[in-house]
């Protein structure tokens, strides 16, 4: 296959839908594979997506990823329209979680999803507004 | 240890990915919580889960997990064999519980990542 830089992708996501919950950050994960980027950043990458992803599921209504890949970054922004995140420190602590019980047994709600996305990514940024949405912006370099 | 020796020493039925079974896994993990598979530094370890639903699938796709073993024979939904054969993994599964599977593991060698 053939890709052109910058290189743009976009998906969408459905609150609610699970069994449709990483198949963005599939799909990401195979394109970069074809791309032959180095795996363990691949793997940082997709895990982060797929954090962002399953949060939008788990917590919004809809949302839509926007993907822009060049030769030194990866630049992900995951916009929702959902409650938004009131105290959004309070969020990013690790074990802090709304989940439902759904949610959870489901294997997720254990409030590590933002810290992980932190600890994946270069930079990430958190935009909220209670009762419209909220927006992920994170960036990881490819050379690392 | 190669999955196919693992296969043989515990018994287990494969689901899917039975053209990779000559691969090697050194370190295992045990987890019924996604987000926890999900912080893991290592990749190609092997997942021994009671979580069988498509999340568990699609987590270890995401993590990088190279096989996940669902314990206590419960049941393969289609969707999660189909999502096991979509991200090409191994999935494995097992009428013992994750207790006997991780024990028989670790003195057969299979190393823990914490
Ligand atoms: N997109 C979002 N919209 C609304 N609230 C969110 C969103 N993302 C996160 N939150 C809030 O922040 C909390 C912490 O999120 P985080 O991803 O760290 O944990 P979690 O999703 O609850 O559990 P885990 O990620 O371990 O499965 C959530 O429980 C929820 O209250
Ligand atoms: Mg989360």
């Amino acid at each position: 296959m053939n890709f052109g830089f910058p290189m743009r992708l976009q998906y969408m996501i459905s609150g609610g839908d699970f069994n449709n919950a990483g198949a963005a950050a599939s799909s990401l994960k195979k394109i970069l594979k074809q791309l032959s980027i180095d795996s363990e950043l691949v793997r940082k990458i997709v895990v982060a997506l797929y954090e962002a992803e399953v949060n939008v599921v788990a917590h919004a209504y809809s949302g839509l990823i926007n993907i822009e890949l060049d030769h030194e970054k990866i630049l992900i922004v995951i916009q929702d329209e959902g409650p938004g995140i009131p105290d959004i420190d309070k969020a990013m602590e690790a074990g802090f979680s709304t989940a439902s019980e759904e949610v959870r047994s489901m294997g997720f709600g254990a409030g590590m999803g933002l810290p992980n996305i932190k600890k994946n990514t270069s930079t990430l940024s958190v935009e909220s507004e209670v009762g419209k949405g909220t927006k992920l912006e994170m960036i990881i370099y490819l050379n690392t | 240890m190669t999955i196919s020796q693992l296969v043989e020493l515990l018994g287990l039925e494969v689901v899917c990915g039975q053209e990779r079974i000559d691969e090697e896994v050194e370190f295992a993990f045990a987890s019924d919580l996604m987000s926890d598979v999900l912080t893991l530094d290592k990749s190609g370890v092997l997942l021994i889960t009671g979580l069988a639903n498509p999340q568990a699938v699609r987590t270890s796709e995401i993590a990088d997990v190279t096989a996940i073993i669902i314990a206590r024979g419960k049941t393969i939904t289609q969707e999660m064999s189909d999502l096991a054969e979509e991200g090409n993994m191994i999935l494995l599964t097992s009428k013992l519980s994750v207790f006997k599977i991780a024990g028989e593991l670790y003195s057969a060698g299979i190393k823990a990542i914490y």
